[in-house]
């Protein structure tokens, strides 16, 4: 089947080839980063985790996503999302390799990365991570592949892809509920030390990763001749809105118990990232940009003339994903690094080797991406046709 | 294709395949690398194990040793053949490097002759480099 | 036809793949290749031993001159590296410029509201405003560092003491993020440039671990007490929390003590008495 992916239009390869010159850049970069340390990097000993670890929580988010188009077909027949299944399955797959990709390269020594399977520590939620990411990888690569080459020759699949796609659904959430136990289980940070973070992470995830798939549906619909169907986009602009609702109370309801409790190891996290703490505030703007996109996302999505309009709905879905991955990303990792644990501030900015690294690990991705929706809307045009 | 062209090109290639033996025949001038025993380790003639067991296995010694001493808190070993070591790489009389001496001599001999590259040195220091 | 049996005979090469190479690998496990089944593997006689290791600061006693002392005898006896400090140029040829926020340090000293942040007082005693307090790492009992490690790299040994395992270390991370103390470092770089004297008999470490105190684990085998018990001149008495007859014992009964962040549960041994 991989046989469709090396025959396409001069567009396609230039985007090929693209993708391919970021994976460079960036593999010379972490050549640097590899050989000299994460010194490139502008991580220091009070932030330990940046730019690499942000991007990875946004993308587990992502992969969670692609479970919001298989539940209502699978579990509960809803037929017009049976040509868009592949198309979420397909994207957690791109997402994961990113995922694993962000954590490989924020790794220390990552040559010794094998060393989380040979001594297993269950105590760990770096270990359930490990476990849950690599098992959701491997269902939906198996699932997605099956389905399509059976969609292909025109069978029925096998029969054992039912249970293990019944079994991706779980997989969906505890990859993403096992990402926010990271960071919710640490007594010493007070800003993640919260219930609703696992709540929060999933409710951001439902926003962005349909949104991404609305945009995808959208880039489908223009390069190739396979229509998901503007219905199925319709609903997932639906899930979209009210999942980003969701998000916005949770954050609501952060700023609440932070604020309205006024316990200062608590509220000073909030402060930094809203207001700025003891003169340091160089998130305020990205955090006000965040909650206006998000805010004005979520709007959009709930008239109903403004959610139904096609030349509108991609930028309403790009600005909800940009908003989201800034709340997620920046916001979330930064705000529990600053303050300290003996409140000194130190702010972190990722710097160019860094950005560059990360561009590297989302073209593979992309790549990956390109490819196997390639072989998806081939399969279902030949099909059709 | 050519029957000619065919046994031409695979006598090239078995050339090319084999090239490392015969280029090594050609150009090198040393047999296998000996490492020099120094100090203590050459009037005591008895190491922890036996050459052949040590050549072998040193290097799952080693990893039990950096587990024995990290994990456990033991660092005395009492050998086989009743002589007492400390299981350390660098530090301390009874450790390789004490009895051993110098890292050059010894260790690098095999190594750089294997083209292996331990990371040891990364984080253990070699007395004699220090003074 | 073909396809068939191509395909047939893939499943069986690789089958047989697999066999051929398991039988090497089954072989080494079953033999008793180590070769050391004989050998003994102890503590030294002289070793210190202890069911909690624990640490008692007296801050009356603790002065700038003493916090110099303190911190240069533990950083120079473990290799930490020092930012500060000029780069052998021949030694260490085109060395990259330091970040100092990546900084290295086991043990150093924090005014009071940085010390004990919970403990914010708009009244607070005159003579705690200056007075250095050290903080290093507090080797908790029920450490969170230890519950989040992926690969134990950092563990709790028997007596105690949160060891770092460098060579099992990958770097990940995530014991510094659950660290509520701020006590561990990362090794963004390579240290070596930046130790000025190296010292032989501990090994420094390499890029891309995380390190912190270890309590001198080293020191305590060979009976020794730990650098900066020995060079606070009296201020740290070092002993076994379980031992209820040890000198740390007995003042925590007679002082009144804190420790950092008591309510978060962690159970650290290291006590300040103020």
């Amino acid at each position: 089947m991989l046989e469709i992916a090396i025959k396409g239009s001069k567009n396609y390869w230039l985007w090929i080839v693209f993708l391919l010159a970021v994976m460079g850049a960036g593999g010379i970069f972490y050549i640097d980063q590899f050989m000299n340390g994460l010194m490139t990097t502008g991580m220091s000993r009070d932030v330990s985790w940046g730019f690499y670890i942000a991007n990875f929580t946004f993308l587990v988010g992502v992969a969670a996503g692609g479970v919001m188009v298989v539940i209502p077909y699978y579990l509960h027949d809803y037929e017009k999302f049976h040509r868009i299944t592949i198309l979420g399955e397909f994207l957690a797959v791109a997402s994961l390799i990113m995922c694993l990709l962000f954590i490989i390269v924020d790794l220390g020594q990552p040559t010794r990365a094998f060393n989380v399977m040979l001594y297993p520590s269950p105590k760990s939620m770096l270990f359930y991570d490990m476990l849950v990411l690599n098992g959701y990888l491997f269902l939906n690569i198996v699932v997605g592949w099956k389905i399509l080459e059976a969609e292909r020759n025109q069978v029925e699949p096998a029969w054992w892809t039912k249970p293990l796609i019944y079994l991706s659904i779980p997989f969906a959430i505890g990859i993403h509920t096992v990402t926010a136990y990271l960071y919710c289980g640490l007594p010493g940070r007070g800003f993640w030390l919260t219930a609703i973070l696992a709540p929060r992470f999933l409710a951001s995830a439902f926003a962005a990763g349909p949104a991404f798939l609305i945009i995808l549906c959208y880039i489908i619909r223009k390069f190739t001749k396979f229509d998901p169907g503007w219905e199925a986009m319709q609903t997932l602009s639906k899930i979209v809105c009210y999942a980003l609702i969701a998000n916005l109370f949770f954050f609501v309801c952060e700023v609440f118990v932070s604020y309205y409790s006024n316990i200062p190891s608590h509220k000073a996290h909030v402060q930094y990232l809203l207001f700025g703490y003891h003169g340091y505030h160089a998130l305020v703007p990205w955090m006000w940009t965040s909650m206006i996109l998000m805010t004005t996302g979520a709007i959009f999505l709930l008239i109903p003339p403004l959610r139904n309009n096609k030349t509108l709905l991609p930028f309403t879905c790009a600005m909800i994903i940009f908003g989201v991955w800034i709340d997620k990303a920046l916001g979330m990792i930064s705000g529990g690094f600053v303050p300290s644990p003996l409140h000194h501030v130190t702010e972190y900015a990722p710097t160019g080797p860094e950005i560059m690294i990360s561009f590297g690990v989302y073209a593979i991705g992309f790549l990956v991406l390109t490819i196997l929706y390639k072989l998806a809307t081939q399969v279902k045009e030949e099909v059709r046709g | 294709m050519n029957k000619n062209a065919i046994i031409t090109g695979l006598i090239i290639f078995v050339l090319a395949v084999l090239s490392p033996f015969w280029f090594n025949m050609i150009t090198a001038t040393q047999a296998a690398p000996e490492p020099e025993l120094l100090g203590k380790a050459k009037t005591e003639k008895n190491c922890v194990l036996n050459k052949y067991e040590m050549r072998a296995n040193h290097m799952a010694l080693l990893d039990e040793w950096r587990d024995s001493v990290v994990r456990n808190a033991d660092r005395m070993y009492e050998s086989a053949n009743g002589h007492s070591f400390n299981m350390s790489l660098s530090t301390g009389e009874n450790s390789c490097l004490g009895c051993h001496e110098d890292k050059t001599k010894f260790c690098d001999k095999c190594h750089t002759y294997a083209s292996v590259d331990p990371y040891c040195w990364e984080c253990h220091t070699n007395p004699k480099e220090i003074r | 036809m073909m396809e068939k049996s191509r395909r047939s005979f893939l499943k069986v090469a690789g089958i047989a793949a697999i066999g051929l190479g398991a039988a090497p690998a089954m072989n080494f496990a079953a033999s008793d290749s180590h070769g050391t089944a004989h050998a003994v593997k102890s503590k030294n006689k002289k070793a210190l031993h202890a069911q909690r290791w624990g640490m008692v600061i007296d801050t009356n006693k603790i002065t700038d001159e003493v916090v110099e002392s303190i911190v240069e005898a533990c950083h120079k006896a473990h290799n930490v590296p020092d930012f500060n400090i000029e780069v052998d140029e021949k030694k260490y040829p085109n060395t990259r410029p330091v970040n100092h926020k990546q900084e290295v340090k086991w043990i150093w000293e924090e005014e009071f509201h940085n010390a004990f942040p919970d403990k914010e007082d708009e009244f607070l005693a005159e003579k705690f405003h200056d007075l250095p307090f050290l903080v290093t790492c507090n080797h908790c009992k029920n450490a969170p560092c230890v519950q989040a490690c992926p690969t134990q790299a950092t563990f709790k040994r028997e007596d105690g003491i949160v060891m770092m395992d460098f060579h099992r270390c990958i770097g990940c991370r995530f014991c510094m993020a659950a660290c509520p103390f701020g006590s561990r470092n990362f090794n963004f770089r390579d240290p070596r440039p930046f130790i000025e004297e190296v010292n032989p008999t501990f090994p420094t470490r390499s890029k891309g671990v995380v390190e912190k105190c270890n309590f001198c684990a080293e020191r305590l085998a060979k009976g020794e007490l730990p650098h900066c018990v020995e060079a606070s001149e009296g201020a740290i008495v070092f002993g076994d929390l379980e031992d209820s007859e040890s000198d740390i014992r007995v003042l925590l009964n007679e002082n009144y003590t804190i420790r950092r962040k008591q309510s978060l549960g962690t159970e650290p041994s290291v006590y300040y008495i103020m």
